[in-house]
C-alpha cells in the first residue's frame, strides 16, 4: 500500500530523516515508535505532503505522493490541533470533513454513531466550540474525523496521548477493528511502548531519523522495545 | 529578571519570526516611510515660523500654531488607534516564571513609550522651538512648551490604548473612536464647546507659568496608572489570557447551496467572519466605509475634482474586499495543514473567497447608490468602480494572498493584541487604490470623465472575461508556494 524508497529529508546540513526502504502492506497496523527528533512526525508530514523530500520519494497505492494529489481521497489524517477549525462546533467539523470527503450529513451521523462510547458524551450536542474543548476532547473529536469517509490509509501521530485512560482503551479497540476487519491500514506513533505493541502488528523504531527495528508484534517485542530504549538512553 | 531579558527576548521574538526573514522588501519600505515622515516633520518644524511670519505679518505665528495644536493632537489620536498596537509581547509563559506581574506591565508599558509615533512630533517641534528661540522668545518658556508637547504626546500614547481595549472589549471596533473624534471635531466646529482656545488657552497659561506644566505631568501618571491596572488585571490566565467558552450560535447557511461546489467553503466562510473577533470588525468597517463618501462629496473643494470620485468609489464598494482580502489565506492558517492533506481542489477554495468579495463589491454598491444625490457623476464612477474591483481588485489581492506568510491566530483574545493589524497591511493595499487611481486620473486627464470611467469598465470586464484563466493562474501560485506557507502558518509569531 506505502512504499517508502530511498527517502531523505534535510533541513541545511542536519538530515532528520533517512529510510532506505519501508513498504507497509494494505491493511497492516503499523506502529512508528522513536525519541523525540527520532523523525515520527516529519514522516508522515511526507506521507501527506505538507513538507517535501530532499530526496526519494513515496508511494502511496502506487500514486506518488510529492507529485500527484489522487492519495487524498482514500487517506486521512490527525496530526495535531492545527488540524481542527476552532470555530466550529464538532458537529459542523465532521459534516465540513464529511463533505469534503463526499459524504452527506446522514452518512456522517451513521458513522459518529459508532463512536457514542468514545465521546462519552463530552463531544456531541454541546453547544461548545472547538476551540472551547480540552485537549483531550480535542483529540478525540480530530481522530473520530479522521475516520470519516472510508479512509483506506489513516494516520494518527501520538493518538493516545492527552486521553483519559478509558478512552485509551477504547481507541486501541477502534484501530484494531480498522485493521483487522476492514482491512484500513493504520499508521499510529507513540511513545507509549504497551500501547503500540497491544495495537499494531508490525512496530518501526526510528532512531535519528534512521530504521533501526522492524519488528513483527510478539509476545516478546514489549520486553525488546523496553529493552531497546533503556539501553539507548544510558549513553 | 532584567529589563534586558525582556528586550532580549523581544528581539528574537521579532527577527527570528518567518515573517521577517520572508519580507524583508516590506520592511525597507517601512522603513523608508518612517524616513520621508521625518524628513517631513523636520521641514515642516523648520520652515512652520518663517511662512506663518510672511503669511500672517501682523499675528503672533507662536499663537496661530497654539490654535491648531487641537487638531494637530486629534489627527495624532485618530493616526494611532490605526496603526499603533500596544507593544505584543507574548507574557503567558512568563507567568509562571519568578518575575513579578508589575514588572511585565511596567516593561510593556515603558517600551511603548518609545513608539516611533512619540518620537515623530519632536522632529517638528525642536526645530520650531529652536526657531522661537532664535526670534527672542523667552528661553525658558519656550522649553517648557516643547516640554509640554512631548508631555502631551504621551499622554496620547496611553489615551489610545485605553481607547482601544474599550473598543476591543465592547466589540464596536472602530465605531468609539470615530465618534470620539467625530464629535469632539463637531463640538468644535460648531463653537459649542471651543476646544481650539481651550487647548491654546492652556498651553499659553503653562508657557507663561512654568509651574502649571505639573498639570499634564499628573495627566500623564494618572493615565499610565489606569492602564497598568488594566494590564495587570489581565494578566492571569482566568481573565483574558484564556479564551471564555461561548454559547455556539448556529445556522444552516443552507442557501449556499446555490454555489455549488464552493458552498462547503461558503459556509466556513461565513462562520469564520461571524465567529472570530478579528474577521467580524471587516463587517463592522463596511458602515464606515459606507459613510466615507461623505467627508468627500458635500464638500465643495472637492466639487471640481471629480477624478476622486473614482477613488471614492473603489474605497466604497471595496471596503471589505481589501480588508478581508489582505489576509487570505492567513484566516485559514490555524488549520492550513489539514486543509493542504484533503481531498480539496485549491480552486474551489479560492472561489468560495472570490465570489464572497464580489458579492460584497455588489451590495456595497447597490447600498452607494443614495450618492445619486450629489451628482449623477458619482453613480457612474461608483459603478465603473465597482466593475473594476470585481473584475481586476479580486484577482490582485488573491494572488497577493499567495504571497502571505503571517499566520492570523484567531483564537487570539484582546489582551495584548488589539487590533493586530500593522502599518504594513495598509501597505499592502496601496496598489489596490493607487492603480485604479492612476489609470482613471490619466485618462481623465487626457480625454474626459466618462472615458475615465469607461477605461475602468473596461478593464473589470476584461477581469471578468477571463476569470477562470486568472484563477488557474492564481491557483498555480498558491500551489506552487503549499510548502512555504504550511511551514509559516506553523509558526507563531
Amino acid at each position: 500500500m506505502i512504499n517508502t524508497a530511498k527517502l531523505t529529508k534535510t533541513y541545511g546540513s542536519k538530515t532528520v530523516l533517512d529510510i532506505e526502504s519501508l513498504d507497509i502492506p494494505k491493511g497492516q497496523s503499523f506502529g512508528l515508535v522513536g525519541n523525540n527528533g527520532a523523525g515520527k512526525t516529519t514522516y508522515f508530514s511526507l506521507l501527506l505532503d505538507l513538507i517535501k523530500p530532499s530526496k526519494g520519494e513515496i508511494r502511496s497505492n502506487g500514486i506518488l505522493v510529492k507529485e500527484s494529489e489522487d492519495w487524498k481521497p482514500f487517506t486521512s489524517a490527525f496530526i495535531d490541533e492545527s488540524f481542527l477549525i476552532g470555530y466550529l462546533t464538532p458537529e459542523e467539523y465532521f459534516y465540513f470533513i464529511g463533505e469534503l470527503r463526499g459524504q452527506n450529513k446522514a452518512d456522517v451521523d451513521a458513522l459518529l454513531s459508532q463512536f457514542e462510547d468514545f465521546f462519552h458524551g463530552e463531544i456531541l450536542n454541546q453547544k461548545k466550540y472547538l476551540r472551547d474543548l480540552s485537549k483531550g476532547n480535542q483529540k478525540k473529536a480530530g481522530i473520530v474525523a479522521a475516520l470519516i469517509g472510508n479512509p483506506e490509509v489513516i494516520i494518527l501521530d501520538e493518538p493516545f496521548a492527552n486521553l483519559d485512560p478509558t478512552t485509551q482503551i477504547r481507541l486501541k479497540g477502534i484501530i484494531k477493528n480498522l485493521a483487522e476487519k476492514q482491512g484500513v491500514t493504520v499508521l499510529v506513533s507513540s511513545h507509549d511502548l504497551m500501547h503500540v505493541t497491544d495495537v499494531c502488528e508490525r512496530i518501526v523504531v526510528l532512531e535519528k531519523g534512521k530504521i533501526v527495528k522492524d519488528l513483527t508484534t510478539s509476545e516478546a517485542t514489549l520486553k525488546e522495545l523496553e529493552a531497546h530504549f533503556t539501553g539507548t538512553e544510558t549513553y | 529578571m532584567k529589563i534586558k531579558h525582556f528586550i532580549s527576548l523581544e528581539w528574537k521574538q521579532y527577527f527570528r519570526s518567518a515573517y521577517w526573514q520572508k519580507s524583508m522588501a516590506l520592511n525597507v519600505l517601512l522603513v523608508f516611510v518612517a524616513l520621508y515622515f521625518v524628513v517631513t516633520f523636520l521641514a515642516l518644524g523648520i520652515a512652520l515660523y518663517p511662512i506663518l511670519k510672511d503669511t500672517f505679518p501682523e499675528q503672533d505665528p507662536f499663537k496661530i500654531v497654539n490654535s491648531y495644536l487641537f487638531y494637530w493632537f486629534l489627527a495624532d489620536v485618530l493616526m494611532r488607534f490605526f496603526f499603533q498596537k500596544l507593544p505584543v509581547m507574548s507574557v503567558k509563559p512568563l507567568l509562571t516564571l519568578p518575575i513579578k506581574r508589575s514588572k511585565v506591565v511596567h516593561y510593556v508599558l515603558g517600551k511603548s513609550s518609545f513608539s516611533f509615533f512619540n518620537f515623530l512630533p519632536l522632529f517638528a517641534v525642536i526645530p520650531f522651538g529652536v526657531m522661537l528661540i532664535i526670534n527672542d522668545y523667552p528661553l525658558v518658556s519656550v522649553i517648557f512648551w516643547m516640554i509640554t508637547i512631548f508631555i502631551i504626546t504621551l499622554i496620547i500614547n496611553f489615551l489610545n490604548f485605553i481607547i482601544e481595549s474599550i473598543s476591543s472589549e465592547t466589540e464596536l471596533s472602530y465605531l468609539p473612536i470615530i465618534a470620539l473624534a467625530g464629535g469632539l471635531f463637531a463640538i468644535n466646529y460648531f463653537n459649542i464647546i471651543s476646544f481650539t482656545n481651550l487647548v491654546s488657552g492652556a498651553i499659553s497659561s503653562i508657557y507663561k507659568t512654568p509651574l502649571f506644566i505639573v498639570i499634564p505631568v499628573l495627566i500623564l501618571l494618572g493615565l499610565y496608572v489606569v492602564n497598568f491596572s488594566k494590564l495587570k488585571k489581565q494578566l492571569y490566565l482566568d481573565s483574558s489570557l484564556k479564551s471564555k467558552a461561548q454559547e455556539v450560535k448556529a445556522s444552516n447557511l443552507e442557501w449556499t447551496r446555490k454555489f455549488g461546489d464552493a458552498a462547503p467553503f461558503m459556509q466556513l466562510d461565513l462562520k469564520l467572519i461571524w465567529r472570530n473577533k478579528r474577521p467580524r470588525s471587516s463587517i463592522f468597517i463596511l458602515v464606515i466605509g459606507l459613510f466615507y463618501g461623505l467627508f468627500f462629496y458635500p464638500n465643495p473643494v472637492y466639487q471640481d475634482m471629480p477624478w476622486m470620485y473614482a477613488f471614492v468609489g473603489i474605497f466604497v464598494t471595496g471596503i471589505f474586499l481589501i480588508n478581508f482580502g489582505q489576509f487570505i489565506p492567513a484566516w485559514d492558517s490555524g488549520y492550513y495543514k489539514m486543509l493542504m492533506s484533503q481531498n480539496i481542489k485549491y480552486k474551489q477554495y479560492l472561489k468560495s473567497k472570490y465570489t464572497l468579495m464580489v458579492v460584497s463589491v455588489v451590495i456595497m454598491f447597490v447600498l452607494s447608490i443614495p450618492y445619486v444625490y450629489f451628482g449623477l457623476e458619482i453613480l457612474l464612477a461608483h459603478f465603473a468602480a465597482a466593475i473594476y474591483n470585481i473584475g481586476v481588485n479580486t484577482h490582485v489581492i488573491l494572488f497577493g494572498g499567495s504571497f502571505n506568510r503571517k499566520k492570523i491566530d484567531l483564537n487570539q483574545r484582546a489582551a495584548f493584541n488589539y487590533q493586530g493589524t500593522g502599518a504594513v497591511q495598509w501597505i499592502i493595499g496601496i496598489p489596490l487604490m493607487l492603480m485604479p487611481l492612476a489609470i482613471f486620473g490619466a485618462m481623465y486627464y487626457f480625454f474626459n470623465f466618462e472615458i475615465g470611467c469607461l477605461a475602468l469598465i473596461i478593464l473589470g470586464v476584461i477581469g471578468i472575461v477571463f476569470h477562470q484563466k486568472l484563477m488557474n493562474f492564481i491557483t498555480e501560485k498558491y500551489l506552487d508556494s503549499k510548502y512555504k506557507m504550511i511551514q509559516a502558518f506553523g509558526q507563531d509569531n
